[in-house]
């Protein structure tokens, strides 16, 4: 296997850029806007995991943060006073991630038949199962501490490396959000060229031959059920890898953090951005963890340059705002942000092919 | 035993109001195939606008009964309004967009509903109390009270009149036409376009009485009270199968009698092990367990699909 | 290709420099001494209104400091707040505890959840700022060893183990059922209540629970029901408290109700009207109207903000005060230096006398239990107090 590295991702003055980026976001907005770029990281490589389930397969899933929460407290559980267990952070990471993708086979097994909107509720009920398991499980056996969640948690750590701490290196002060940035920003760049290669590989054509056609697929000699299993334990593992990385970051995980809406938050950076482009998830991830924090800054201040004086509780109008930007983004481009190319040629199209091609979309999201 | 009738009791109730804004889901659902997940927040508005209204025309002396019924309508046009503008504004433009476009726009039109909701009314909560006394009945050892009585006849009569509607009338036969197949509803002179307009202004109006009921019977109002309703409601209405107006009445009785049973029972026959803090865990098992057998819900036909 | 989306990103960059300048250009201070007091609480969601009354009793500590015109370390000092919204959510707290932490607050007054204020006391922690949480009630949040971190409000095993001994001893109730919302708040705080109630010999002779967004309850109570239990305890807040204490009433039960402080809202009694009756709910401290300045805060405050207090105001206002009080101690309003005061100070406030503990706790930890009668919160009496022995 060839591993391209001229492709457009990979790219130096982009490198540089990303590895500048912490010591320029801190220097123009302060760690604040540093530690919402380490979440921006862990929100893309949920959306990339979830990307592989609704955008590759067409598989509408509004429980994914299920898998986040099973990384989390996998990480949490294993590295915490909750049970004196201190293990590697080398060794809980990849834990969480295969027992995530444990719980996506799962959940896709019973569920292989459903098809769209009753496949969204299914996963739906699903995500609410977990939280509320581990919302509950205090009791009569304390595993998951219930409601209060698990704090103190383990800093994530190699060898005597902490990324929790703040380090020196030649005059250059290096705090736990530059740490974690680059930490999470290696982990990012690893499932975006996952999610790259998989896309051109077997699977990857496997995976949209199901969103486009099911029936057709399977007559063209796909096994539907593996491929689509597949799906959800890929999916799942990104999920679960993030959500260790989370838990590590925070040291403190409890059911609230993965609550329906997050779901619904992660699908909106997928189909905003763009369904099926690595690049368009990327983008909509960006936005939707920025945007919220933006309108937070700049709510206040604009109302006083526009009108002299606050007449809206900024905080009452930075969630406005934020409904009102996904409407007008998504009448603005339906395919999203930065769709794949496939799709913008579906936009493209003479009107005859494009009903044609809406038939299809509607069909194999059903 | 009469726990237990007490139970049931609530179960219908609780099912009844599930199933008055499920109808709402499985109408646009069964014309457009959209879930409409804006709709909770419809309910919630309704509400809001009806305790504004029954607050102003009380503090005017209007006769008690007129001002309830007067309140209730100006939620019904207000609702409906904001039904046909929600269409208007962030469905239609993307009727041949990809599936999911839509539903972040309606995932954007439910957080705007309510901020602007919080921005009008409020972040606290309000008493919602109906002008009259609210007497309990003791029907063999359990009790039921008139607000109660009045959501389950209510539920039942709206349901009965949605199906003459569907069924008997032009406008239903042109909704039918429109969900079989559009393209061919064009052609046989159906107006598409009104006649979806139509149905979310109907699913709508519901949503509005259902958030007056549920509000009165509860007693508190709150910008907040329309997310969990709406899921609920969902659930109950694929359950029942989405897009069949049986079945939303169905799933919503179901799932309240799933609710009340599961609450009150299971946590004694398990020993405690599973209490009622499992209560949503036990809606989403029997939905799971319905959905595997039954891919389509309990009543929903693959003929109401989308071609 | 690549040049181009280079330049268009550093175009980009230099575009957001412009933004950052114009906002720190503002800040340039006179001679006088510049405090920033951060606030944080949920400003949007379903707990807003109790986020904003939070913000309100910090702020109007505030603008009497101001008004009183504070000397720290013989500079005249001027308060200013920085309220941020942390949507309970453990993650959103702790972008804006960093965020607090960036704009350089010298002490926080927050957060209103445990569940937030848990996460973003490490941030706090690790830059050394004083929290003063004014309503968080796990009592993890000031057993992390973070010496940063105190309360103005007893936690939940303080005030659970009041309530049990009220219910047992002073009520002399025995067979009791439990609900709880499954929150950190409400869970927490019937379990410290089970136990304590237990230990002075009740009997629990249900647990049932519910959600902290579910609006009926009939299932559980009518399972309670066929227990019957003469009291009945909630743990969990007053948007819950009002369908529930109404729905108790309307299936035709007598059982006593009982919430924590959670319940000990005006809206309880304004919501819940008739059914309300005979309610008993608790509030750590002493009663405002029997604190000097607790009545005068109380009525001074209806008439700014146009509503009656929420719920922890009060707790707002003393926990600025004890900051206050500890930077004019230490002469200085560096957090460094003035930290290790908050720990020796020992303050007449509206709600109580405030002294801490070791852990950050508030010492003694007086709850006083009020009751429901023709539509008001009528004291019933002050369990524990500075006197008290510490549990």
């Amino acid at each position: 296997m060839k591993i391209n590295l001229n492709s457009k991702l990979f790219n130096a003055p982009i490198a540089i850029a990303l590895l500048a980026l912490p010591f320029i976001i801190d220097a123009l907005f302060g760690h604040g806007w540093v530690r919402i770029a380490d979440f921006a990281l862990l929100y893309i490589m949920l959306a990339l995991g979830l990307n592989i389930v609704v955008g590759y397969a067409g598989l509408l899933d509004l429980g994914y943060i299920a898998f986040f929460a099973v990384g989390a407290y996998t990480y949490a559980l294993l590295g915490s006073p909750q049970f004196g267990l201190h293990w590697p952070m080398y060794v809980v990471l990849p834990l969480g991630a295969l027992i995530a993708c444990g719980f996506g086979v799962l959940l896709g097994a019973p569920t292989l038949k459903l098809r769209g909107d009753y496949l969204a509720i299914v996963t739906l009920g699903f995500g609410e199962i977990i939280r509320i398991f581990l919302n509950n499980l205090n009791a009569p056996v304390n595993i998951t501490n219930g409601p209060q969640g698990i704090s103190a948690i383990d800093p994530l750590q190699v060898g005597g490396f902490s990324f929790g701490g703040s380090h020196e290196w030649m005059g250059l002060r290096v705090d736990d959000v530059h740490l974690h940035y680059y930490l999470f920003l290696g982990f990012t760049l690893l499932v975006i060229f996952i999610s790259r290669r998989l896309e051109d590989s077997r699977i990857g054509r496997a995976w949209v031959a199901i969103r486009e056609d099911e029936v057709a697929a399977s007559a063209m000699g796909i096994n539907t059920r593996n491929i689509k299993l597949l799906a959800f334990a890929m999916g799942a593992t990104f999920g679960g890898i993030s959500g260790g990385l989370f838990a590590g970051f925070q040291g403190f995980v409890s059911p609230e953090s993965f609550s329906l809406m997050e779901s619904i938050m992660v699908l909106c950076m997928v189909v905003l951005g763009g369904m099926g482009n690595v690049g368009g998830v990327v983008l909509g991830g960006v936005l939707l963890v920025a945007l919220p924090e933006l309108f937070r800054h700049a709510a206040g201040p604009v109302q006083q340059a526009l009108l002299g004086k606050v007449v809206v509780d900024p905080e009452s109008l930075r969630m406005l705002m934020f409904g009102l930007a996904l409407i007008l983004v998504m009448l603005w481009r339906p395919a999203g942000l930065w769709p794949s190319t496939q799709r913008r040629r579906e936009f493209n199209a003479d009107d005859s092919v494009l009903q044609q091609e809406q038939e299809t979309v509607y069909d194999a999201s059903k | 035993m009469e726990i237990f009738f007490q139970q049931i009791i609530n179960g219908l109730v609780q099912g009844s109001v599930y199933a008055l804004v499920a109808l709402g889901y499985t109408m646009v659902y069964g014309i457009l195939g959209l879930i409409n997940f804006a709709h909770g927040e419809v309910v919630m508005i309704g509400a809001m606008v009806a305790l504004a209204a029954l607050q102003a025309l009380l503090a005017a002396a209007i006769a008690p009964v007129l001002a309830v019924l007067l309140s209730l309508m100006a939620a019904v046009a207000v609702c409906m309004a904001l039904g046909y503008g929600i269409e208007r504004i962030a469905y239609r433009p993307l009727r041949n967009a990809p599936r999911l476009a839509p539903l972040i726009t309606a995932i954007g039109v439910s957080i705007v509903l309510q901020n602007l909701a919080m921005m009008i009314w409020g972040r606290e909560y309000h008493s919602f109390t109906l002008p009259f006394t609210n007497d309990s009945h003791h029907l063999g050892g359990a009790v039921m009270n008139d607000v109660q009585i009045v959501i389950v006849i209510v539920a039942l009569l709206i349901m009965a009149g949605l199906m003459w509607l569907v069924h008997h009338t032009r406008t239903g036969r042109a909704m039918r036409a429109v969900a079989e197949n559009p393209a061919a509803a064009t052609l046989m002179g159906v107006d598409i376009n009104r006649v979806i307009s139509v149905t979310f202004m109907l699913g709508s109006a519901l949503a509005a009485i259902a958030g007056f009921m549920v509000s009165a019977n509860y007693g508190i109002v709150h910008y907040y009270m329309g997310f969990m309703l709406g899921l609920k409601a969902f659930t109950a209405a694929v359950l029942g199968g989405i897009g069949n107006l049986r079945g939303a009445m169905v799933g919503g009785v179901l799932l309240g009698l799933i609710e009340s049973l599961g609450a009150g029972y299971i946590g004694d026959l398990t020993g405690g092990f599973l209490g009622s803090h499992y209560q949503d865990v036990f809606a989403f098992f029997v939905l799971i367990a319905v959905l595997v057998f039954r891919p389509s819900g309990l009543l929903g036909e693959k003929l109401a699909e989308r071609a | 290709m690549s040049m181009t989306r280079f330049a268009l990103l550093a175009a980009l960059v230099v575009a957001f420099a412009g933004c950052g300048k114009t906002e720190t250009a503002s800040t340039a201070a006179s001679d006088e001494l510049v405090i920033k007091i951060g606030a944080a609480g949920p400003l949007t969601g379903p707990q807003a209104h109790i986020g904003k009354d939070n913000e309100y009793g910090t702020r109007m500590a505030i603008d009497d400091a101001n008004a009183k015109g504070v000397m720290i370390g013989g500079k005249k000092a001027r308060f200013e707040l920085l309220s941020e919204d942390d949507q309970t959510d453990p993650k959103t707290a702790t972008i804006v505890a960093q965020k607090l932490v960036d704009a350089r607050v010298n002490g926080v007054i927050g957060h209103l959840n445990s569940g937030t204020s848990i996460p973003a006391s490490s941030i706090y922690f690790k830059n050394g700022i004083p929290q003063i949480s004014p309503s968080a009630t796990a009592v993890k949040f000031t057993a992390q060893g973070y010496n940063t971190a105190f309360r103005v409000m007893t936690n939940d095993a303080q005030q659970g183990k009041a309530l049990g001994e009220f219910a047992v001893k002073v009520l002399g109730l025995k067979k009791i059922a439990v609900i709880d919302d499954r929150t950190a708040y409400g869970q927490g705080l019937a379990d410290e209540f089970v136990k304590s109630a237990e230990a002075n010999g009740a009997q629990i002779i249900a647990r049932e629970y519910t959600t902290d967004k579910a609006v009926d309850f009939t299932a559980v109570l009518t399972s309670i029901k066929g227990k019957q239990p003469e009291l009945l305890f909630f743990g969990g807040m007053d948007p819950q408290g009002v369908p529930m204490v109404k729905q108790l009433r309307s299936l035709g039960m007598k059982t006593q109700f009982m919430m924590g402080d959670g319940g000990y809202t005006p809206k309880l009694i304004d919501l819940a009207g008739a059914a309300v009756e005979g309610t008993y709910a608790s509030l750590p401290g002493v009663p405002l109207d029997k604190m000097p300045n607790g009545r005068d805060f109380a009525k001074r405050y209806e008439e700014r903000f146009k509503q009656p207090i929420q719920l922890y105001a009060p707790y707002c206002y003393d926990a600025v005060n004890v900051m206050i009080a500890a930077m004019q101690k230490a002469g200085s309003v560096e957090a460094a230096k003035y930290l290790p005061e908050i720990g020796k100070v020992e303050l007449d406030g509206v709600t109580a006398k405030i002294a801490f503990d070791e852990k950050g706790d508030i010492k003694g930890g007086a709850v006083t239990l009020y009751q429901a009668r023709q539509g008001k919160w009528q004291v019933v009496q002050t369990m524990g107090g500075a006197s008290a022995a510490k549990p």
